[in-house]
């Protein structure tokens, strides 16, 4: 995955996260939950990724530990544009 | 009764303490709005405040679903027993499954099957709006010590409880939603009441609020983050524990309601009373609710041990659903229990009575808000894949 792929994650993540911190001081590796990622927002998220990305989660990916970081993200987006291609 | 394998001697223990203690002390405990002092030291008296800690360290060892057949028979005598005894389970589960890798976590629960201490919970706080999982409140800490101040508008039996389990942020930096749990002793703790507990129903918890002041040694933080406890421990053992005892409150008014019928047809003899047709339909409903509690119970234990699916949307919409389903058809069949005693039943004079019933069957409704268990399920129905 391109550092496309991150720059659009942190872009969603600033859009739809409303995470407590500022997402450019965020590494890939940061605990997002720790950041401040709700649940809620986490759902909010996840519809976002799927729409700019053009995947659908599958059931298996939908817990906190896809959402638990950028690189996580990315590995799940991976994935899943992997399984497609 | 129950299709769930439950030990026999625990129910029998449990059945007799119902009857003889927590029972013909319920109307008094609801009318005074007074702790069920009598039957709580009737549980610790027989080992049942223990009963979910494992054998190794002195509890009972009980399952989930022994714990559920528990409330559900305390909830046939005095939901407010049942609902102490099981939010008191409810903060044993929380240690038993993420803290026994902590020796402190270990001695206590050995020292709490012996001394047979009660937990209460302060999870709910002043300016978060109800939502378990944000706290406004910090550890502070410094060095191995920490202290917390939280504003908290209810804690159920606070002023009774031996300990407190509470939710803080883990830091004084830390983000609303990044949690811990922390099992505070009351001894180091000052807890100020604010306010009354005099409530519709459920009027012996004694849910009072309170301003909590509290020290600790930071070995009584649990170290598995709350987000985690609260899916895979809290939110399911609240609602099989809660929907256990609903279960049995609502299932003692439909059996004053079957008594009422039968004496009505004893003094008829050859006639079918008014009241049968209306109780066949209200045993029907009651059937249905019991089956989606023990349904819910099975769930959980064949799940528990499976953090995959415990951290799964799809087992969260199973949850919530047995919790909201539930506490909707408590006070609808109690109220048809009242529809069949009539003003024998709405009379507290009378053995067919099933005021407090319906009083304390309309707080299912409203602990972790109906309207907020949909919401979440709103959210997480956007994107759950599978039915």
């Amino acid at each position: 995955m391109s550092t496309d792929t991150t720059e659009a994650i942190r872009t969603i993540l600033r859009e739809y996260g409303r995470l407590a911190e500022d997402v450019t001081k965020l590494s890939d590796q940061s605990d997002l939950f720790q950041a401040g990622l709700s649940s809620h927002a986490s759902v909010t998220l996840m519809l976002a990724l799927e729409e700019h990305f053009e995947v659908e989660f599958p059931e298996r990916m939908l817990h906190r530990r896809t959402f638990a970081s950028i690189a996580a993200i990315r590995a799940c987006l991976s994935e899943l544009h992997g399984a497609s291609a | 009764m129950s299709g769930l394998t439950v030990a026999s001697d625990l129910q029998e223990v449990v059945r007799r303490i119902g009857a003889e203690v927590a029972g013909p002390r319920a109307e008094a405990v609801d009318r005074e709005a007074r702790f069920p002092y009598e039957s709580i030291a009737a549980l610790r008296g027989e080992r049942m405040l223990g009963a979910l800690v494992p054998r190794e360290l002195g509890g009972r060892g009980a399952t989930i679903a022994e714990i559920g057949a528990v409330c559900e028979t305390l909830g046939r005598y005095c939901s407010s027993t049942a609902m102490i005894y099981a939010m008191h389970q409810i903060e044993v589960a929380c240690l038993v499954r993420h803290g026994l890798s902590v020796p402190f976590f270990r001695r206590y629960l050995a020292e709490l099957a012996e001394r047979e201490w009660l937990i209460a919970s302060a999870t709910s706080e002043i300016g978060v709006g109800g939502d378990l999982r944000r706290s406004a409140c910090a550890v502070e800490r410094d060095g191995h010590r920490f202290r917390i101040k939280k504003q908290a508008p209810v804690i159920s039996y606070g002023a009774e409880a031996d300990d407190i389990l509470m939710t803080a942020r883990r830091d004084t930096d830390a983000a609303p939603g990044d949690q811990v749990l922390v099992l505070v002793r009351k001894a180091d703790s000052q807890l100020s009441p604010v306010g009354v507990w005099d409530t519709l129903g459920m009027r012996g918890t004694r849910s009072l609020g309170f301003t909590l002041e509290t020290t600790g040694d930071v070995e009584q933080i649990l170290p598995v983050p709350f987000a985690d406890i609260a899916s895979q421990t809290m939110l399911p053992t609240s609602h099989v524990l809660w929907t256990s005892l609903w279960l049995g409150l609502t299932s003692d008014a439909v059996g004053r309601a079957r008594a009422f019928v039968r004496a009505e047809a004893r003094r008829a003899p050859g006639t079918t009373p008014p009241g049968a047709l209306r109780l066949a339909e209200t045993v029907a409903a009651l059937g249905t609710m019991r089956a989606t509690v023990h349904e819910g119970l099975a769930d959980y234990e064949r799940n528990q041990d499976d953090p995959e699916v415990l951290a799964g949307l799809a087992f969260a919409i199973r949850m919530n659903n047995l919790k909201a389903s539930t506490a909707a058809m408590a006070p609808e069949i109690v109220g048809r229990a009242l529809g069949i005693c009539g003003v024998s039943g709405y009379r507290y004079d009378s053995p067919y009575t099933v005021g407090r019933h319906l009083r304390d069957a309309h707080s299912a409704a409203l602990m972790i808000s109906n309207d907020r268990v949909f919401a979440a399920n709103a959210a997480m129905l956007l994107v759950h894949k599978e039915d």
